[in-house]
């Protein structure tokens, strides 16, 4: 056979140029390439970032673990019986096995590998190998093999009130500087000073790229357009008044909206001299009503955390949003319910109820679910087109008006200094 | 008739009235306290209440069906639901406790059908006037895995 006269093409590796546009362009590409995907892991799921892993009352006393994954990257979240919580791979150091196949656990003294029994102890150090000094002086491991040579990759873990993240870098700022005061404070306003309790579990899987979930979630803009619920049942109050955070970074931000007592006082006379336009009311109104848990009006707030996280407070309905990639086209969006331990039966009945507008059945996140599909059907072979993100300006900045891409922008900012891009 | 054969007339109309789409005659399946709860088998397990869908109120449930019909944004879709006979776990004056397996088929727009939920209905009865009436469902789906939404009732 003849050797190709042609000398070989070299595979061009680099990401392509960014268009031009600044923040208020993003190529449809990065939502379609195995390219993108592959340096997402290396660059943001194993990069300089925290991930959260889970909540610390998941796992309150020794020997109690969770499993979940940074990225594609299966991890093991364990509270040792010092007290302390550790995050480690989970894959076993001798030939890569799975070494906890287990959702959660109680009670465990150490993690041993199926395959060939390779044992780790509950902070993730190698602590045993099956027939380590071989049988009757026959096989077994070679003199200068070392256990604590061989240790599945450790995460720094932090804690934020009671939030559990974890990093694979030891680059990371420490967590409060990679959050900042603006976002630490809001984290707190929602889980600080009480016992959070869990209260539900699901997973929504979403057919699309896990960007595109994120890009909703800081999106303030389509919350009216998309989301009728509370728009064709007259929920929504004019006497509302919200604003958007974006931080320094770009890659976290708050969206709030409260009750402008003001306002308030005028909606109520206006009530009195006109009659309801809409011919749709809710049946059962007791959905809606809730109680001020945070004495500050505020009725919503969505806190998201770079760059697969966020903190959800729309009235009661308390939840966390774990973000996973599971495939170029595919994501898992782990809910997770919360309550507080000093709840009384009606405040968590409360809760029970407001859960129906959250989550994989959710009044106003239901759409959520699909929207994203939407995207990723629709850029279909347009992967040189472009979104346009241009509501509210070109910079990615707090905003009084929600009226606003400003934290989509702040997403692709922030996206783009971790790729390198 | 028999508490058995008043159960299974009951469920087949329920389930016929979703997979017909006839959502406004949903609520009326449902009787007293109207109880109506979508959650996972590990939740279920767990303890934890928080479900999918949550529904104490005739009320509640009715206005499920008003978003789904003006409110809610979903791609066009059926169901199709299969169930298996249901085992009377208890029997006290009227009131009969069954669990009934299902398998729900989710087909949409574009014909792709897939297996959308299996799991089992925890139901409770009270019979009355020759008719099995439906007082409260829980439903607990197999995985807590949920492809893309749920919007029809199970």
């Amino acid at each position: 056979m003849e050797a190709s006269a042609a000398p070989p093409r070299s595979r061009d590796t680099s990401p392509k140029a960014w268009p031009a546009g600044g923040l208020t362009r993003v190529p449809y590409r990065v939502f379609q390439k195995d390219e993108t995907y592959e340096r997402e892991q290396a660059r943001i799921f194993q990069g300089p970032l925290w991930h959260y892993l889970c909540m610390e009352i998941e796992i309150p006393a020794g020997g109690d673990f969770r499993t979940t994954k940074v990225g594609e990257t299966p991890v093991v979240v364990s509270r040792d019986y010092d007290g302390e919580i550790y995050a480690f791979e989970n894959r076993c150091a001798h030939r890569g096995a799975l070494i906890c196949l287990d959702t959660h656990g109680k009670g465990r003294k150490d993690f041993s590998c199926v395959y060939h029994a390779w044992t780790y102890d509950t902070k993730g150090n190698l602590i045993g190998v099956a027939f380590k000094d071989g049988v009757k002086g026959k096989g077994g491991m070679p003199e200068t093999f070392r256990m604590q040579d061989h240790n599945p990759r450790k995460l720094r873990v932090a804690s934020v009130n009671g939030l559990v993240f974890g990093s694979f870098s030891e680059e990371v700022p420490p967590i409060e500087e990679y959050l900042g005061e603006e976002i630490l404070t809001r984290i707190d306003r929602v889980l600080g000073r009480r016992k959070p309790v869990v209260i539900g579990r699901y997973t929504q899987v979403l057919p699309n790229n896990w960007k595109l979930y994120m890009e909703n979630v800081k999106d303030s803009y389509h919350a009216s357009i998309l989301h009728l619920f509370f728009t064709t049942f007259e929920l929504n109050r004019l006497s509302q008044k919200g604003a958007i955070i974006v931080d320094a970074s770009g890659g976290h931000h708050v969206s709030y909206s409260a009750i402008d007592r003001e306002a308030a006082k005028s909606e109520e006379y206006a009530k009195q001299q006109l009659r309801s336009e809409s011919e749709y009311k809710l049946a059962d109104p007791s959905l809606l009503q809730g109680f001020d848990e945070y004495d500050d009006g505020v009725t919503l707030q969505i806190l998201s955390v770079f760059p697969t996280f966020v903190l959800q407070q729309i009235q009661n309905a308390i939840a966390v949003r774990q973000i996973v990639p599971r495939a170029v086209e595919s994501t898992d969006l782990n809910w997770t319910y919360i309550g507080f331990a000093d709840d009384t039966p009606e405040q968590r009945l409360v809760r029970l109820k407001q859960a129906n507008l959250v989550g994989p059945a959710g009044y106003i996140s239901m759409e959520d679910g699909c929207v994203g599909g939407f995207v990723q059907r629709g850029i279909a072979g347009a992967e040189d087109e472009e979104a346009v993100l241009e509501m509210g300006g070109a910079l990615a900045e707090s905003s009084e008006s929600r009226v606003t891409e400003a934290s989509v922008r702040g997403f692709w900012k922030a996206y783009r200094a971790h790729m390198g891009l | 008739m028999d508490a058995f054969r008043l159960i299974v007339q009951a469920q087949s109309d329920y389930i016929r009235c979703i997979d017909d789409d006839r959502l406004e005659e949903w609520p009326d399946h449902f009787h007293g306290p109207c109880k109506y709860i979508v959650t996972s088998a590990a939740n279920y397990r767990e303890g934890l209440e928080a479900g999918l869908i949550f529904a104490n109120s005739r009320g509640m449930l009715q206005d499920r069906v008003s978003a789904l019909r003006e409110a809610n944004i979903y791609e066009r879709q059926s169901y199709r639901h299969i169930l298996g006979q249901p085992a009377i776990l208890s029997q006290q004056g009227a009131e009969v406790r069954t669990e009934t397996p299902f398998i729900v088929a989710r087909i949409l727009q574009d014909g792709d059908t897939d297996l959308f939920a299996t799991g089992r209905y925890l139901d409770l009865y009270r019979l009355e006037d020759d008719k099995a009436k439906l007082e409260e469902r829980i439903v607990v789906c197999d995985s807590s895995r949920i492809d893309t939404l749920l919007a029809l009732p199970l």
